[in-house]
């Protein structure tokens, strides 16, 4: 199903999927030391989205890497507007949404969260701890300024729910790759492939799995089903041990690896 | 005041609310399971089946019903009628049992395996080590690592009941964090394990069933008042952490002229404090910075020190049916000790916070029944305790 009105994001991403393309969406903390380098380098390297995490004091879908970052941001004076106005200065091509928890948006207001990022050149958010049931009020505002509301499906979802976390979704549905919260694993999840493939009978939005999702190999064997992966421990591990060249250098093997498999 | 408060402690909305507040702000991967909770719930509560099964347990193993006793040194000496109501007597030594043993039921009932539990004091957490234990099933408990050291006697209890206890390194190493690595934990093991919260906190169903699960302490003091003296009480004090046994000795009370005081503690005051926030799954009070971080709680009780309230005391706050001040640390110490001294009765630290308030306002409560709900006794504060008073 087709939703009423694409969203700017979501009309790059179909496009770039409908020529061919596997979409990688690396994720980095905001704040965290490196990070506006770390996000240039990741475009630099065949990054299609970029994922900024807006770290907050109890990130529940959060495994340790990225609690360890956010609490580093944080501990390091970073906040939500600092974050924004790093986001004005960089300068990339590459479209760039948000990842924050719902006290940071719910804190703000939503018109006002909404035309913040708006306003910064964020194209889209992702709001892990705000379902379906609680979306209206914020997707109203974000809706309202052209902002995508990027909505996580879950494995543990009943048939009945997804084609309405669908129809709700725009720019991408993150398919969340696995019971549990973010970090690296040494495979990829089962339910990984097989929640992706039951959102790609249903959806013609970009399918994108992102949560557990940890190497290049894990990226090839997700995008046999999906249409994107998003990288996010594995990122912020390379960017806390080796700066935003390892950010680079690792998105540049990510992208190489997919690319292989899809011509 | 009785007809426009009918409605009032009723059942929440169709989105879980209180007024505003509540809901259900999880992760989609939890959104079945609090579904289906909630109709299993739903289900239960409303079979006598479940319902005698229940009463039995509270009954035979926690001991139930709790005594009312009437402090008549202390009571003199504050110029009042000082009414306990006993919840330091059921099995395990708190209120915490009688929510525990309807969820752990209730789980079992749904087929669940495990069971996961955060705790701060570790009351809650001994009380679910002791109902999984009584229904054979695992019990995995989150505790603040600051928690576990200032509350290591429950620790140990935890284990020798069979349950694991792992200590948070996260955050303020408190309750908050403990329930952050409890939800994460959740998120991984949804299909087999129930997540049994301790408090009126939490995603719906969870603050309206564990009030339910709690009413019992009202009901019967509603009654033992009405027994013993022929009336209700001018004032029913409870502590106030996430708000459980507050919740449960008001609901008995809150279709009467009683005042309702909820006794928060000052460096935890959500009510007094806070501005609406959302956190671990709910909107409600929250204690946070101007960006909407959520700030560190700091009481010497571990069973109060949260930055959050369960929302139906946001709620009840809101409409002015209940009064939410607080206490200071010093205050409490003395409380604790008063107590001890005068009624041969030691105190949770946590409801020590409910008499530091009552013995701090009787001079404007001359001649009053104040009802305080004793949810806890104070063993396990006693190590802690010694350390301070030296
Ligand atoms: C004895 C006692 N009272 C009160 C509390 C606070 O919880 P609540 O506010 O849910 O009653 C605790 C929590 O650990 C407790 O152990």
């Amino acid at each position: 199903m087709i939703s009423t009105s694409l969203t700017p994001l979501e009309v790059t991403l179909r496009a770039k999927r409908d020529a061919g393309r596997k979409l990688l969406v690396p994720y980095v903390t905001g704040g965290l030391k490196g990070w506006t380098d770390a996000i240039r380098a990741a475009a630099a390297n065949g990054a299609d989205v970029i994922e900024i995490g807006l770290p907050f004091s109890d990130p529940v879908m959060d495994g340790p890497i990225i609690q360890q970052a956010s609490q580093r941001a944080l501990d390091d004076g970073a906040t939500p507007v600092s974050i924004l106005e790093g986001v004005r200065t960089l300068d990339v091509d590459v479209p760039l949404v948000v990842m924050c928890y719902y006290n940071t948006v719910h804190h703000a207001g939503h018109e006002r969260f909404a035309s913040q990022l708006f306003q910064a050149g964020i194209v889209g958010a992702i709001i892990p701890d705000l379902p379906l049931e609680e979306s209206g009020p914020w997707c109203a505002a974000a809706d309202a300024v052209g902002l995508a509301t990027i909505m996580l499906a879950a494995p543990t979802a009943p048939d009945e729910r997804l084609p309405r976390v669908c129809a709700r979704a725009r720019g991408f549905v993150y398919s969340v790759g696995l019971l549990g919260v973010t970090g690296e694993r040494t495979e990829l999840a089962a339910t990984a492939s097989q929640l992706a493939k039951r959102l790609k009978k249903i959806t013609d939005v970009p399918v994108i799995i992102g949560v557990g999702v940890s190497n290049s190999a894990q990226a090839v064997e997700a995008c046999k089903v999906a249409d994107g992966i998003v990288q996010g421990a594995s990122v912020v591990r390379r960017l806390m041990e080796g700066g935003p060249d390892a950010v680079g250098t690792y998105v540049a093997e990510v992208r190489a690896a997919i690319d292989a498999t899809t011509v | 005041m009785s007809i426009s408060n009918q409605s009032i402690m009723s059942e929440p909305s169709e989105s879980g609310r209180f007024g505003e507040f509540g809901g259900r702000f999880v992760p989609e991967t939890l959104v079945p399971a609090c579904q289906e909770l909630e109709a299993a719930f739903r289900e239960a509560w409303g079979d006598p089946i479940f319902r005698a099964e229940l009463d039995q347990l509270l009954k035979e193993y926690a001991g139930r019903p709790s005594m009312i006793t009437e402090c008549y040194q202390l009571g003199a000496k504050l110029g009042i009628r000082l009414v306990l109501k006993r919840e330091d007597l059921n099995h395990t030594g708190s209120h915490k049992i009688n929510n525990v043993l309807g969820q752990v039921l209730l789980a079992k009932r749904m087929g669940k395996k495990h069971i996961v539990a955060e705790t701060g004091a570790g009351q809650h957490g001994v009380a679910s080590a002791t109902a999984a234990a009584l229904m054979g099933m695992s019990c995995k408990v989150y505790m603040g690592a600051v928690d576990v050291e200032r509350q290591a006697l429950n620790v140990f209890r935890m284990k020798l009941l069979g349950a694991e206890v792992e200590a948070v390194h996260s955050g303020s190493r408190t309750l908050k964090d403990a329930v952050n690595e409890a939800m994460r934990d959740w998120v991984a093991s949804v299909e087999s394990t129930h997540y049994c919260l301790g408090s009126v906190m939490g995603p719906h169903p969870y603050p309206w069933m564990v009030r339910e699960f709690h009413r019992v302490i009202g009901s019967e003091a509603r009654e033992q008042c009405l027994e013993r003296y022929g009336s209700d009480p001018d004032f029913v004090v409870a502590c106030v952490g996430g708000g459980s046994n507050a919740l449960g000795i008001f609901s008995g009370f809150v279709d009467t002229k009683a005042r309702l005081i909820g006794v928060e503690p000052a460096g935890g005051a959500a009510v007094g404090r806070g501005q609406p926030g959302v956190v671990h799954g709910m909107r409600s009070y929250l204690m946070q910075d101007e960006y909407g971080q959520v700030q560190e709680a700091h009481s010497i009780s571990a069973g109060l020190d949260y930055p959050g309230v369960g929302p139906e005391h946001s709620y009840l706050a809101s409409i002015g049916r209940a009064e939410y001040p607080t206490v200071t640390d010093t205050e409490v110490i003395e409380a604790f000790q008063l107590m001890a001294k005068t009624e041969g009765i030691i105190p949770a630290l946590e409801c020590a916070h409910a008499l530091a308030w009552i013995s701090r306002e009787a001079p404007k409560m001359q001649g009053k029944t104040v009802l305080m709900n004793l949810s806890g006794r104070g063993d396990k504060d006693v190590g802690q305790m010694m350390e301070i008073l030296g």
